[in-house]
């Protein structure tokens, strides 16, 4: 069992050094006796050695990318190069306040200049706003610019949103914040929208379409063509959610083929580090027609340089940060792009699909796979089979990977497949690491037949025993209780 | 091939086993006429070194905040930060993990998560806290979201003394739900008690205090609090300075309901405004309302303390559009940097930051105001690290006198409609040499 960081705490013991007073002027006097916080805050009181062996042995329960594959699906676990860390680190970026004068950051605002016109021109939309710092902000982002040329117009009777069965629970989550409602598609037996129930769903009320692609199947929506015509000719306005765009760069510009509206996850597609949940970044890039809706500041040059620029006030859907986005985050990306360039971008593609179709094809004869066609980036494989024969959930099988070593996949979503497992090794996996995570999986197919009990016990090797969260929910324990 | 693992010959032999003729086969689905028949038109590839080279020159461009003799804060604060926070922050094991979806082999962050929601809820005087937000900004326009909610009523009241660009974010998250947003007025660098009152009703849902508020003014959060809870219903969102509760009243002592703010100040880098963190708390009885991922400690199967994620039915990924918010990603490894941070300063270190910053923006203040023509905005109000003063000049010169000597004496107030103000934020990073600097550089350049 680990203790927290409050029972290492000694009265008296400090963890920092800071420099002595130089001035002295009492609390009272600055603040009135009545501002003045009644009991002292009880924070750990801890040497820096403490702090570090307490939050290294931490680090030791995590898995993470550079301890072994991580085929989250939909979450593009690609390696975080480590010269992004080094340079964002340890350069003048890191101390840079957003209210300096514009002449102090030349520097900073070229670079934001340059990564919007990259990931323009690798979407093929007009123009990109870097200021959304998560993707589902970037939805909201997009679906509250969808809204904006809607009301322009003065179509205020276009309050639907029409999103497949398969998307992220982002997309009603965002619809509903913005004020839409949702009305779902059901996917057709290919795993693909429906488009004669589209025809069905879209009236003059249909404001937008959301659609990932490829979906979260891992197959290319191919009829977003016609999917973008039926809209359009109710003048709806279509939304590509980015998840999944590590399948399509230098192949397929989502701007060109139909898509008005699309965000980027720069923590997926653009391998910056996911921290444990965040901070991540939702770029969104919009046709022309939509670009006057965009958030302020956008980031414009003229001839005396690089300037935050809030042209668009009026027209803009506003702010969604305080201030310009995750700039950190935003450096990272920029600086993958410029190492990768065109020829690079692709090969992340084209590399990303080989990979998920070979681990596909060798774990097809052990587990069921309902869409066998050629996958994109990712493909969903399910233990309906074992869960039939044997009794073993997809719980099971993704909790006995943990004790090989391995990440799970993402499990039970999409939510159309039963017992889902969607698998996105991504292109910075090697034959041979795929072969091993293959072998890992092919063993507990076996495991499924040969000890189904060990199954139900899994994991048996990590650093906890699996997890009760039923009672995390009953017994609610959300801050360890302080003892003075 | 930067980052990618497949050789040529790995290629032809993936295509083999797959028993496809080429990589066009695969992309079948995808119709021809939608594939893009050239390449994009981007830049040539750099190597690591051209790179290196290319972004170290870009930051010799920029003259940070970090080397000037820097006075800007605005909700950005360059605070100290020990060594040791980045040295954790940057290890791979936090920093290349995901959301800690598989319980077993996330504890790691999810500990610390866990350790992070108790020093918020000690900070703040909650009873619950959430793993955060995006940033401030969308920590209050949650909150509020949280309050409609909890209380079914549509109207919300923001003050003129809140962040101005807080307010259009907020504005922005809460118009499609339909909340009325109200302003009270301010008075003196405060709210307008009088005011407030005359605007309160039992249909106002929650009233937003932010103190220490946008000018740096401490609010009179005691008379808040009864002139608020005089609604029933209504309820209290305050916005606090993390820093600044290491001496001033928590706000449970004035019965806030929920407490949110911007956490960056908590070790933090300032990276221009991004990543920041908001944090979230709140009262037990709306833990089911709230917004965003949530860290309990539980057991594993064979009784040991364990930590998962907790109450995600709340979540999109589980209730899709009655969720209680649509956030996914957060600002997790900003909220290691602030558990770290805070262990590190412990319970002295954080009231010595707070002290000392409080005290040479103090200084700082009284200095300036000796000089003729310099005072203080709102010389009645009581001020935490950051204050207004008026300046006999156009503050968009005095800032433009003072690059050429790398100093930057504060936030021009023209745009919030005070073309001879400057904001200025002191924290425990500045010297009373570096203090003294600004001030005899205010005297040359105002000619006073």
């Amino acid at each position: 069992m680990s203790k927290t960081i409050f029972e290492y705490s000694t009265r008296g013991r400090m963890g920092v050094t800071l420099p002595k007073r130089e001035l002295e002027i009492p609390l009272e006097d600055m603040f009135g006796a009545e501002q003045l916080r009644a009991n002292p805050i009880r924070l750990p009181e801890v040497s820096e050695l403490d702090v570090m062996r307490h939050y290294i042995m931490l680090s030791h329960k995590n898995h993470f990318i550079e301890k072994g594959l991580y085929p989250l699906g939909s979450c593009t676990m690609k390696y975080n190069p480590k010269l992004h860390e080094s340079l964002v680190r340890h350069t003048c970026f890191a101390n840079l306040h957003p209210y300096q004068h514009e002449d102090t950051l030349q520097g900073a605002l070229e670079l934001l200049y340059e990564l919007q016109q990259d990931l323009a021109e690798i979407s093929g939309m007009a123009q990109v706003t870097l200021q959304p710092v998560a993707g589902a902000q970037g939805e909201f982002a997009g679906i509250k610019i969808i809204a904006a040329y809607h009301h322009a117009k003065g179509n205020n009777h276009k309050t639907k949103i029409i999103i497949p069965d398969s998307a992220h629970g982002t997309n009603p989550a965002t619809c509903h914040l913005v004020g839409f409602e949702v009305v779902e598609l059901k996917s057709n037996p290919d795993g693909r929208c429906d488009i004669n129930t589209l025809r069905g769903l879209v009236d003059e009320n249909t404001a937008g379409f959301m659609l990932t692609n490829p979906n979260t199947l891992g197959l290319f929506e191919n009829q977003i063509e016609e999917i973008a015509e039926i809209m359009h000719s109710v003048d709806a306005l279509v939304y590509m959610d980015g998840a999944n765009l590590n399948a399509l760069m230098g192949i397929v510009q989502p701007g060109k083929i139909g898509f008005d509206v699309m965000h980027f996850n720069l923590h997926k597609t653009f391998s910056t580090p996911h921290g444990g949940g965040g901070p991540g970044c939702g770029p969104v890039g919009v046709v022309e027609k939509l670009v006057p809706y965009l958030p302020v500041p956008m980031i414009a040059k003229n001839d005396s340089g690089y300037y935050l620029d809030y042209s668009n006030q009026v027209t803009s859907i506003g702010k969604v940060h305080t201030y310009y986005g995750n700039f950190a985050i935003q450096v990272r990306a920029y600086i993958y792009i410029k190492m990768l360039g065109a020829l690079g971008l692709r090969r992340v593609s084209e590399n990303a699909i080989l990979n998920a179709n070979y681990l596909m094809k060798l774990l097809k004869p052990y587990y069921h796979i309902q869409h066998e066609e050629y996958c994109m980036h990712e493909f969903v494989m399910d233990g309906t089979k074992q869960k039939k024969e044997q009794g073993i959930s997809t719980l099971d099988i993704a909790k006995r990977l943990l004790d090989k070593g391995y990440h799970a996949p993402t499990i039970y979503f999409p939510l159309i497949i039963p017992e889902a497992m969607m698998v996105e090794p991504t292109e910075t996996e090697s034959i041979d690491s795929m072969n091993a995570f293959a072998e890992a999986m092919i063993e507990i197919a076996r495991e499924c037949k040969d000890t189904p009990d060990m199954l139900h016990e899994a994991p048996l090797c990590t650093p906890v025993r699996r997890v009760d969260d039923v009672r995390a929910v009953k017994v609610l324990d959300p801050i360890f209780q302080i003892q003075d | 091939m930067p980052y990618i693992s497949n050789t040529d010959r790995d290629r032809r032999e993936i295509l083999d086993r797959i028993g496809a003729k080429d990589f066009d086969e695969l992309i079948a689905s995808i119709p021809p006429k939608l594939r893009m028949n050239k390449p994009l038109a981007l830049d040539n590839p750099l190597s690591e070194m051209e790179i290196s080279t290319k972004i170290k020159r870009k930051t010799c461009q920029n003259i940070c905040a970090g080397s000037a003799n820097s006075f800007l804060g605005a909700g950005v604060y360059d605070h100290f930060i020990p060594a040791a926070v980045d040295s954790i922050v940057s290890r791979p094991e936090f920093f290349t993990a995901y959301t800690p979806y598989q319980a077993e082999v996330s504890q790691g962050t999810l500990q610390f998560i866990y350790e992070f929601q108790t020093m918020i809820c000690e900070l703040t005087g909650m009873e619950i806290a959430n793993a955060s937000m995006y940033d401030g900004a969308s920590a209050i326009a949650e909150a509020i979201l949280m309050a409609v909610r909890k209380n079914r009523l549509m109207k919300a009241i923001l003050p003129a003394t809140l962040h101005p660009e807080y307010v259009k974010v907020i504005k922005v998250y809460t118009e499609g739900i339909g909340v009325e947003l109200i302003t009270a007025p301010a008075k003196n660098g405060r709210i307008d008690l009088a005011a407030l009152e005359a605007l309160m009703d039992d249909s106002i849902g929650s009233v937003v205090v932010q103190s220490p508020n946008f000018f740096g003014n401490l609010e009179d959060t005691k008379a808040l609090d009864a002139i608020i809870h005089r609604q029933a219903k209504c309820l209290l969102i305050a916005c606090v300075d993390p820093i600044s509760l290491a001496v001033l009243s928590s706000p449970a002592e004035y019965n806030a309901d929920i407490v949110v703010g911007e956490g960056q100040a908590l070790g933090n880098s300032m990276f221009m405004g991004g990543p920041l963190f908001g944090f979230f708390a709140t009262k037990l009885d709306m833990a089911r309302q709230m917004p965003g991922r949530i860290v309990g400690g539980t057991l594993d199967k064979e009784g040991k303390r364990a930590y998962a994620l907790t109450l995600q039915a709340r979540e999109q990924h589980i209730r899709r559009e009655k969720a209680t918010s649509n956030i996914c990603s957060n600002e997790s490894l900003c909220t290691l940097a602030a558990v770290v941070y805070m262990s590190l300063m412990g319970r002295e270190g954080m009231k010595e930051v707070a002290i000392q910053s409080a005290q040479k923006a103090h200084y700082a203040a009284s200095e300036l105001c000796k000089l003729k023509g310099i005072g203080m905005a709102y010389p009645d109000a009581p001020f935490f690290k950051e204050f207004v003063v008026i300046t006999p000049k156009p503050a968009a010169q005095i800032i433009s006198a003072m690059l050429p000597r790398n100093i930057y004496p504060g936030v021009d107030m023209a745009v919030y409609g005070m073309p001879n103000a400057l904001m200025i934020a002191v924290t425990e990073k500045k010297s009373k040499a570096d203090i003294d600097e600004l001030v005899n550089a205010m005297r040359e350049v105002c000619n006073v």
